[in-house]
């Protein structure tokens, strides 16, 4: 106490380094990241490592000692991360070319392997990305072109993914899943061609609506002519000399007089007093 | 967050906010200043010596008094650092969580309780941290827009623009917090991952028509057990597909095909209409045959007579009659002039 009393400055430093000390003792460990504890450079422990199926809060997160100065954290993430591809040229084995952009989730499962090997995610994401889109390569340029877009493309996920386990788990990293995001045909001529297939289908699709139109309507009309000539022959054939007769009759208003208040062309008629219909006429 | 290994422990108001004074005077009137200082726990160290202080001032009325020697300036400080202690505590101590949220409760970083909604009681800030997290709101994240396109190959290979929806929220907020990296940008991966498995499995016209509303429930269930084997807690309440169209460079080709059904339905529907008119008029023309028969049955040499006489009434009466006695003059006749001549004629 007197020894504080008469070393103000020295009791306050000395107070400030074991303030230092205390707090360089302690670390927080949030849920979300996993701390490596090396000792010189040597790695002594893990806290917070993550455990398959372990009920958040329950381990791990919270408070951690260490020896200060000595004893050094470094953290590396606990969430599931995603190392994305630039996009990759497949050549299926039709000859095709398919632009395809994948992605793959994994979780840190070994830090302590991670840290070794990698360092830190960043780190190992990048080196795992290119080998993720030769298994892309490799695997997708094993099947024809159409069998990418069907439901077997699902096992070739899988396989995928299993190949890219086994070089994550060197990193002590575990491959959730590998999605394929987008498999496009490239810009250029494999989309242009794409393109135009698909006119040209549509063209013939309209062209052959068309047609069939056109044989309907065709047949909508010879139907209903049929039709008309059955009821016509019904109806005149019960006495054809007179349906000679009576169409005649309507035949010479129609041309003389018009139908439906159509006027037709000014008409002279040259009659002889021998005609049937002036037989009266002339007294005989 | 607490990376800073100080972090936490440097900001107690007990021992933070009362160094200052203290470090202007080191010996004189705080007592003991290097043990205060060791005191590890600043939470009993602010407790005691908040009571320390109420017990003073109580007692001694000015600030002046009892050893708190800083003079006016010192109780001043003391005063405020007081002041800000009690609103520090009252807001970090109560949390209101409303009806749509859940407060996520870690102490020292460790995931300690979620909070339900009402007013929720934790230890102060540095100990117990709250975040709250909406679990009602629907949260949307759009794919593809009307304005750019987003090609996708079908399973007849060939290509849609295709736009959509997903509506998701927040299941399990500890999850949400824990377990994935970028929550957001996972969905929007998954999202388009499962849109294009779905729609590589169906046909283009399945997509832009009858199929919507089926590739809408896949596309959501494909999305909701990728993202459960994330452990993610989110669930997707939806997916909405708000264009499924033909690309901009065959769109014309497609219309082609439209306007191809709207002319060969023309064709069908003035073919219906010639078929009808002319079906019509058989039928007429046989009834009126039939009813005329019917008459000219019963007396046909009459009936014949005067229908002949009538028809010829009605023709010759409206037009102009030439009569000629001798049969074959008209050959001589350029047929101008007898058109001149009718005039006269006609008025016999």
């Amino acid at each position: 106490m007197d020894a504080a009393r008469r070393h103000p400055v020295a009791s306050l430093l000395i107070g400030f380094l074991l303030l230092m000390m205390i707090f360089s003792s302690i670390s927080i460990v949030p849920e979300t990241r996993q701390g490596i504890i090396t000792r010189f450079g040597k790695p002594v422990r893990i806290i917070n490592r993550y455990k398959d199926g372990a009920e958040i809060g329950q381990v791990g997160a919270g408070i951690a000692f260490r020896i200060p100065f000595v004893e050094r954290v470094d953290w590396i993430d606990k969430r599931v991360r995603d190392i994305e591809m630039d996009k990759q040229q497949v050549l299926s084995t039709d000859q095709l070319r398919l632009e395809v952009d994948a992605f793959a989730r994994y979780r840190v499962v070994d830090p302590l392997r991670m840290y070794i090997r990698a360092r830190s995610t960043d780190q190992f994401e990048q080196t795992l990305a290119p080998i993720l889109g030769s298994q892309l390569r490799n695997e997708l340029g094993k099947r024809p072109f159409a069998s990418l877009l069907s439901p077997e493309r699902e096992g070739v996920m899988g396989n995928i993914r299993q190949g890219l386990d086994r070089v994550a788990r060197q990193y002590g990293a575990e491959i959730i899943d590998v999605r394929i995001k987008k498999a496009d045909l490239p810009d250029g001529t494999p989309l242009q061609s794409a393109f135009d297939r698909m006119r040209t289908a549509r063209q013939q699709e309209a062209r052959s609506i068309e047609a069939t139109g056109l044989k309907k309507a065709q047949i909508i009309r010879a139907e209903a002519d049929a039709e008309a000539a059955n009821t016509y022959a019904a109806a005149f054939g019960k006495d054809p000399e007179f349906y000679n007769f009576y169409r005649a009759m309507q035949s010479y208003e129609t041309t003389f007089l018009g139908v439906n208040g159509n006027k037709p062309a000014q008409t002279n008629i040259i009659l002889s007093p021998n005609d049937e219909y002036l037989k009266e006429f002339t007294g005989r | 967050m607490f990376s800073d290994n100080k972090g936490p422990w440097g900001s107690p108001p007990g021992s933070g906010g009362g160094d200052p004074p203290s470090g202007d005077e080191p010996a004189g009137p705080w007592g003991e200043p290097p043990k205060r200082r060791n005191r590890p726990d600043p939470v009993s160290s602010l407790d005691e010596f908040l009571q320390r202080s109420r017990g003073r001032f109580g007692g001694g009325g000015s600030g002046g008094g009892l050893g708190f020697g800083g003079g006016p300036s010192g109780s001043l400080i003391f005063w405020a650092v007081v002041a800000v202690a009690s609103l520090w505590l009252l807001v970090t101590v109560f949390h209101r969580i409303a009806p749509e949220e859940r407060g996520v409760v870690t102490r020292f970083g460790r995931y300690s309780h979620t909070l339900s909604p009402g007013v929720g009681l934790t230890l102060p800030a540095p100990i117990d941290r709250v975040q709250k997290l909406n679990v009602e709101e629907i949260r949307n994240i759009d794919i593809g827009s009307a304005a750019e396109e987003t090609l996708m190959l079908t399973g007849d290979q060939n290509i849609i623009d295709i736009a959509y929806q997903v509506r998701w929220l927040i299941r399990d907020p500890e999850q949400f917090l824990y377990e994935l990296a970028e929550p957001e940008e996972t969905i929007r991966q998954v999202a388009e991952s499962s849109m294009r498995q779905i729609v590589a499995q169906v046909t283009l016209q399945d997509a832009m028509g009858v199929k919507r509303g089926d590739i809408e429930s896949r596309v959501q269930e494909e999305m909701q057990q990728t993202l459960d084997g994330y452990q993610s807690g989110i669930a997707i309440q939806g997916v909405a597909i708000k264009q499924a169209d033909p690309p901009a460079a065959v769109n014309d080709a497609f219309k082609e095909v439209n306007a191809a059904q709207q002319k060969a339905q023309s064709y069908i529907n003035n073919a219906n209409a010639y078929a009808l008119q002319l079906r019509q008029k058989a039928q007429g023309d046989a009834t009126a045959f039939d009813k005329v028969y019917e008459q000219y049955k019963l007396a046909p040499g009459v009936t014949k007579r005067r229908m002949y006489y009538e028809t010829m009434e009605r023709i010759l009466q409206n037009v102009d009659k030439t009569i000629v006695e001798t049969p074959g003059v008209t050959t001589y006749l350029p047929l101008s002039e007898i058109r001149r001549s009718t005039p006269r004629t006609g008025g016999q």
